[in-house]
């Protein structure tokens, strides 16, 4: 009996331990390294535009935020069982995330581009990638795309992560991949990016693509969101945002 | 024999049919019917074909890196039980490695790991086998066999180490050859007696195969996880999973079941 | 020293540079990763032994329907990848728990990533951990018991007085395999995004895609740890099995 009480004392302690003041807002970022939107450092801080846009907001909305890592794959469920109470994690707004999560207003858009290996010169098309390899993450607009376009004609590979993604690309193990443009302006402007060139941006399908990268949360609260977007109107007005942007990439990516 | 089978059969039968067993399969059913009313599983037709595709998939990584990994788990095992000592110390190394590191870092290390070097090495592309390298499956199935061999390996030490020496010392006696001793007497000896934990090793293996996905091998696990980013559909695609890894875990043990019964009784051990 | 060996091998300092303590070295990072899964490891072996202890007690003295309950536990969580098992629990068993204290009329409670690892890795040892204990128990001589009984103790005394010290050395090799099940399984939390080792060390991969160095380097970690722990283990039956005599064939 004494080990059974000792075990139910130390869970009970755990669960104390683990219930946090009601009012601070975690904030769920992809616990997989998104450079330059959010990736960790060797001192074990996560870094990048999205977290300095993540704190610039919640001190504008006057938020108490937690950034906490979740996995990619896992992450709309997290937010839905109630484990975080936001995503900013570049998730695009699109017509099939709506049906079971909100979203804030855009926090920024950027066209979806195709990269490729060099040597291989093709097109942004069904036609052009026909008979290639092409990688996506796992649960991006990405994968959604290219098995609504692509597939069939091109072996599609799925990551769990872009890093893997890129890396595969690298190995020349994939002829090409589907990304975000910011995200493979890096990777391309990196030594393993050496291999690679970038192709051109794939044609525009609003539906899949979306209208712009926007704060996810649970259906119904609204009033989580409306601080939200009180917080974006502000660091934009403010000037805040152009800073922060400024520090990543040298043009604006606030898209429109 | 025919009349204990039959009466196993039917005392099996009055088994399941205890008062509150009945209670419980009753209560069960009815979660079952509530799961299928309530729940959404109207994705199955769509991703049915994938589904078989992906099962197909798991089943043969599984016999493959089971038929590999036991070939390896031989010499691995006869190694350390009876081999010079620079054939026993890689051997147990070997060994102690795979069972000491978690499989998905393995399966990592192989995967992405080789990966990052074939970059430094320009000749790899140009070579006959780049067409498979660049596949994940090999990769997968190396790193399962690994695992097996390494796993199995440990238990065959153990099934040469306790065959009765006279028995070897009596072969000799009989004037066979070394290999003859080997291939008679010691081997089939060792098998008879690892077979029994093969069955549990075989499911085991079977649990582990899903982490596969995570390098982009399709197995059944990974179709799942696809429907569950195509429809946002979080429980029902794992629990029919956890259903289907059940049936499969449960027909591996059915079918070593009556192996076992087979074999056995034509070794008498 | 070292500088001998880096001409030789061009490659090693680079690792070396990359694993050091100090940024830019990730060594750090790797570190916590491990202290996470050791923390989340013991945990769970705790937990998983506690569900065994009643399980087991569950399965031999229980009433039907326990024993049955039980069996569809060990059964299921036995036949299921571990993998399918942490995410249905990691995601379901947060939503259950706070639909059932909603039910109590309580608030929800936020559950923290570690506690959740502990938890789901728990319910899979619980599982295994019943059967060992069971087994162990069943090889308790029954004459001990009896004597226990005979002497007037009840049965909670017997268990704890007898039973229990009687099967510890008979289960301390299940257990120490359960151990090691239990640190390698950590691995397995990285897939829903929890920083242990596995995540920590893919993460620094990823970043400096240095994925040779830092997967080698981890292995070496878990390789450490389950060598460690087994020596440990191994000086605990060494103890417990003194003065039990023809206990162990």
């Amino acid at each position: 009996m004494k080990t059974f009480f000792l075990a139910t004392t130390a869970a009970a302690a755990l669960i104390a331990s683990a219930a946090t003041a009601q009012e601070t807002v975690r904030v769920g970022i992809a616990a997989e390294p998104y450079p330059p939107f959010t990736a960790p450092d060797a001192a074990g801080n996560w870094v990048g535009w999205e977290i300095d846009i993540i704190n610039a907001v919640c001190e504008a909305a006057e938020m108490t935020c937690e950034i906490t890592p979740t996995a990619w794959d896992g992450i709309i469920p997290a937010l839905v069982s109630g484990r975080i109470d936001a995503i900013m994690a570049s998730m695009s707004i699109t017509e099939d995330r709506l049906q079971t999560i909100d979203f804030s207003d855009p926090y920024y858009n950027t066209p979806t581009v195709i990269v490729a290996q060099n040597g291989v010169e093709i097109e942004p098309t069904p036609e052009g990638l026909a008979g290639l390899i092409l990688g996506v993450q796992v649960s991006t607009i990405h994968q959604t795309y290219a098995q609504q376009y692509f597939e069939g004609e091109t072996e599609i590979r799925t990551y769990q992560t872009q890093d893997e993604a890129n890396q595969d690309l690298a190995a020349g193990r994939i002829d090409a991949a589907q990304a975000d443009s910011l995200a493979m302006e890096d990777f391309l402007n990196s030594e393993a990016g050496a291999c690679c060139h970038l192709v051109g941006a794939v044609a525009h399908d609003e539906a899949i693509l979306g209208s712009g990268v926007g704060v996810g949360l649970r259906k119904g609260e609204d009033d989580l969101r409306e601080r939200f977007n009180a917080g974006i109107a502000a660091i934009l007005e403010n000037g805040t945002y152009d800073e922060i942007t400024s520090e990543y990439f040298q043009t604006s990516i606030y898209g429109n | 024999m025919r009349g204990t089978v039959t009466g196993s059969v039917s005392g099996a039968v009055r088994d399941w049919l205890r008062p509150h067993r009945i209670g419980l399969i009753a209560l069960a059913l009815a979660l079952a019917v509530w799961a299928g009313v309530s729940m959404r599983w109207d994705w199955i037709p769509r991703y049915a074909g994938l589904g078989l595709e992906g099962l197909w998939r798991t089943l043969w990584l599984l016999g493959l890196s089971i038929l590999i990994g036991s070939a390896m788990a031989v010499p691995l095992g006869l190694a350390q039980a009876s081999g010079p000592v620079w054939l026993a110390a890689p051997a147990r190394w070997f060994c102690t490695v795979i069972r000491g590191t978690p499989l998905l870092l393995q399966i990592w290390l192989i995967y992405y790991g080789l990966g990052s070097l074939f970059p430094q090495y320009p000749w790899i592309r140009q070579s006959e086998l780049w067409p498979y390298l660049r596949q994940a499956w090999p990769y997968a199935l190396l790193a399962l066999s690994f695992s097996f061999a390494g796993y199995e390996g440990e238990v065959m030490r153990g099934a040469f180490r306790s065959v009765p020496h006279g028995q070897l010392e009596a072969g000799r006696a009989y004037g066979f050859s070394r290999f003859a001793v080997f291939w008679r007497i010691h081997l089939p000896q060792a098998i008879a007696r690892a077979l029994p934990t093969l069955g549990g090793e075989t499911v085991l293996q079977l649990k582990a195969t899903p982490l596969v996905a995570t390098i982009t091998v399709i197995d059944i696990y990974a179709v799942a996880s696809r429907v569950r980013q195509d429809t946002f559909i979080i429980y029902e695609p794992l629990l029919l999973l956890a259903v289907i890894y059940m049936i499969i875990a449960g027909l591996i043990a059915l079918g070593f079941r009556l192996l076992e019964n087979r074999f056995t009784r034509g070794l008498g051990v | 020293m070292l500088d001998g060996l880096y001409s030789l091998w061009p490659g090693l300092e680079a690792s070396v540079t990359l694993l050091s303590l100090e940024p830019p070295g990730w060594g750090a990072n790797l570190l916590r990763g491990a202290v996470n899964s050791l923390i989340i490891a013991l945990g769970a072996f705790g937990l998983g032994a506690v569900i065994g202890i009643f399980g087991a007690l569950g399965k031999l003295g229980g009433g039907p329907v326990t024993r049955d309950l039980l069996s569809v536990y060990t059964t299921v969580v036995r036949a299921v990848p571990e993998l399918i098992l942490i995410l249905i629990l990691y995601y379901a068993g947060t939503d259950l728990l706070n639909q059932f204290l909603r039910l109590l009329g309580q608030r929800p409670v936020e559950i923290s990533g570690l506690a959740a690892g502990i938890g789901v890795l728990g319910v899979v040892q619980g599982a295994y951990a019943t059967e060992v204990l069971r087994g162990a128990i069943q090889s308790v001589p029954r004459g001990q018991l009896e004597a226990a009984r005979a002497y007037g103790m009840t049965r909670s005394q017997t268990f704890r007085r007898v039973t229990f010290p009687a099967m510890l050395p008979l289960a301390l090799p299940g257990l120490s395999n359960l151990w090691l099940i239990a640190t390698k399984d950590t691995a397995l939390l990285a897939i829903v995004g929890f920083s242990e080792l596995t995540l920590e060390t893919r993460q620094a991969a990823g970043s400096t895609r240095a994925y040779f160095t830092f997967f080698l380097a981890a292995g070496a970690i878990y390789l450490l740890m389950t060598l460690v722990s087994g020596r440990i283990f191994g000086w605990i039956e060494a103890h417990y099995r003194r003065g039990q005599a023809g206990a162990r064939a």
